[in-house]
C-alpha cells in the first residue's frame, strides 16, 4: 500500500462550500496573519512597558516586572491558553464569565491575547537587555539635560534600545507567527487548522502539509526581508548597523 | 470566586496525572533533549566544517525546521513517520509507531536545529588557538573535538542549554493536539471525564510553573556560578 499523491486536490472543491481547497488553507493563512498581528501588537506594548518597569530604578515596578516575566514564562503557551479560554470565564462573575463565552470569535480573541500576553514576556527581556546595553551616561545625560525619567525614556534611551534589539524582535515577530499554530487546541482554525481540516476531508496528507510549510516558509521570507529594510532605515549612521 | 470548586478531585487524580502523565512528559522532555543534544552537535560540527555543501545542507534543516510552528511539525512527523518506517524496513504498508516514538522522533528532529545553533555558538567561542594547539599535539579533528572542543563548548552552553530544556519541557505538552496522554493530556482527560476544567488545569499550570520556575531560578544559579570561574 503505497501513498496517492494528488497535487490537483487544491482545486476540488472543499466540503465547505467556500470555493477550493486552496482557498480553505488561504484563509487559514489570512486567519494566522490577522491573530499573529494581534497578539504582536499586544506583546509590543505590554513587553515595552513590563520591560521599562525592570530598567526602572524602583523596587515596586521592578519587582512587578520580575514576576510577569516568570508568570509568563515559565508556563506553557497552551496551558496558558486553556487558562483564558476555559478556567477566566469560570472564575470571573457569572454574568461577566456568560458574556465571554458568548462573545463572537471567541477563540480569536482568546489566541491573540493569549499568544500576546506570552510573547510580552519575551519582549520585555529583550527590550531590557537593549536597555541595559546602552552606555550608562546616556542615562545620566538625559537626567543632566533635565529630562524627566518620561522624557529620558521617549527621547534617549527608548529610541536606541528599540534599534539595538530590532534583530532580536524580529525572531520574535516570527516566533509569534508560529506560535498562533497552538490556538488550534481551542478551536482557531487557522493555517495549521486548515491543513489538519482539508487531510481529514480529502485524505491527502501531505499534499495539505506540504502546503502549509510553504505558506509558513513564504510568510517566514516575507517578515525577514522586511524586517531587514526596517532595520536599514532606522539605522543610526556610526552605530551598529549603522552605514 | 473559588467558592464551587471541588479541589478533591486534583487530590484523586494524582496517581494518573503523576505515574502516567508526568512521567511521559519527563522521559520525552530528557530523551528528546538528549537526542536532540546529540543530532544538535552533529548539525553544528557539519555546520562548522570545511565542507561547503555539509554546512549549506545544515543550514537549509535549520532553517527549515525553525521558520515551522511545532505543532505543524508534529503533524507532519506523525503521518511521515510510519512511511518512513515502511521505506526502512521494506515493509509493504505503513508501519505503525506507537504516540510515545512518534513524539520522541518529531522532537528529537525539531530540538536538534535548535540545539544546533546553541552548540554553534559555544564551539565559536573556545578560542583559535585551542584547536591549533590541539593539531600541532599531534590529536586527530575527532580527538580535538573530544577532547578539547566539544567539553569545553558545553560546558559554556550549559545555562543555555538547560534554558532551552526548560522551553522544550514546555513544548512536549503540545502533543495534547495527538490526544496523548502526557501530563497536560491527563490533566485534560480527568478535567473533560469529571467536568472540572477549572480545577484541573488551575493545577496544571501551578505544577508546569512550579517545574520551570525551579529549573530557571537554578539555570541562574549556576549561571553565576559559572561566571566566577571564568
Amino acid at each position: 500500500m503505497s501513498y496517492h499523491w494528488n497535487w490537483g486536490i487544491f482545486f476540488e472543491p472543499n466540503p465547505m462550500g467556500t470555493g477550493t481547497y486552496l482557498d480553505m488553507l488561504l484563509s487559514g493563512l489570512v486567519l494566522t496573519l490577522k491573530t499573529a498581528a494581534l497578539a504582536w501588537v499586544i506583546a509590543l506594548i505590554f513587553g515595552s512597558v513590563v520591560g521599562v518597569m525592570r530598567t526602572l530604578p524602583s523596587k515596586a515596578a521592578t519587582w512587578f516586572g520580575f514576576c510577569w516575566v516568570e508568570f509568563f514564562r515559565n508556563m506553557p503557551l497552551l496551558v496558558q491558553l486553556f487558562l483564558w479560554y476555559f478556567v477566566l470565564p469560570e472564575l470571573l462573575p457569572r454574568s461577566a464569565g456568560l458574556w465571554l463565552k458568548q462573545l463572537p470569535n471567541a477563540p480569536f480573541w482568546t489566541a491573540a491575547i493569549g499568544v500576546g500576553f506570552f510573547m510580552s514576556a519575551r519582549v520585555a527581556i529583550q527590550l531590557q537587555a537593549g536597555i541595559g546595553s546602552l552606555p550608562r551616561g546616556q542615562r545620566m545625560a538625559a537626567t543632566a539635560l533635565g529630562l524627566t525619567t518620561v522624557q529620558g525614556y521617549r527621547y534617549v534611551l527608548l529610541p536606541m534600545a528599540f534599534r539595538i534589539i530590532l534583530p532580536p524582535l524580529t525572531s520574535e515577530f516570527l516566533n509569534t507567527i508560529k506560535n498562533t499554530a497552538v490556538a488550534i487546541t481551542i478551536g482557531l482554525v487557522e493555517l495549521t487548522g486548515q491543513a489538519r481540516s482539508m487531510q481529514e476531508f480529502s485524505f491527502q496528507v501531505f499534499e495539505a502539509f506540504t502546503a502549509a510549510t510553504i505558506l509558513y516558509l513564504l510568510v517566514n521570507a516575507v517578515v525577514v526581508t522586511a524586517m531587514r529594510f526596517l532595520e536599514r532605515y532606522v539605522a543610526i549612521p556610526g552605530y551598529i548597523t549603522g552605514k | 470566586m473559588f467558592a464551587n470548586l471541588d479541589f478533591d478531585v486534583i487530590r484523586r487524580a494524582l496517581p494518573y496525572l503523576f505515574y502516567e502523565g508526568m512521567t511521559f512528559t519527563l522521559t520525552l522532555t530528557g530523551l528528546a533533549a538528549l537526542g536532540g543534544l546529540i543530532f544538535g552537535t552533529a548539525i553544528a560540527l557539519m555546520r562548522l566544517s570545511g565542507f561547503k555543501i555539509l554546512g549549506r545542507i545544515a543550514g537549509v534543516y535549520v532553517d527549515f525546521m525553525r521558520s515551522l510552528p511545532l505543532v505543524l511539525v508534529i503533524f507532519w512527523f506523525y503521518f511521515l513517520v510510519p512511511y518512513i518506517g515502511q521505506w526502512l524496513t521494506g515493509a509493504s504498508r505503513p508501519i505503525s509507531v506507537g504516540a510515545f516514538a512518534s513524539s520522541l522522533i518529531t522532537f528529537i528532529m525539531f530540538e536538534a536545529a535548535y540545539f544546533s545553533e546553541i552548540m554553534r555558538a559555544g564551539i565559536q567561542s573556545i578560542s583559535r588557538g585551542q584547536p591549533a594547539a590541539a593539531n600541532a599535539l599531534g590529536l586527530t579533528y575527532a580527538q580535538t573535538m573530544r577532547y578539547v572542543v566539544l567539553p569545553q563548548a558545553f560546558r559554556n552552553m550549559l545555562p543555555v542549554l538547560i534554558t532551552q530544556t526548560i522551553v522544550l519541557f514546555q513544548d512536549t505538552s503540545l502533543v495534547y493536539v495527538l490526544s496523548i496522554t502526557d501530563f497536560l493530556g491527563a490533566a485534560s482527560k480527568v478535567a473533560q471525564r469529571d467536568g472540572r476544567l477549572v480545577e484541573m488545569y488551575l493545577f496544571a499550570a501551578v505544577v508546569y510553573f512550579t517545574i520551570s520556575s525551579i529549573a530557571s531560578f537554578g539555570v541562574r544559579r549556576l549561571q553565576a556560578r559559572i561566571a566566577i570561574i571564568r
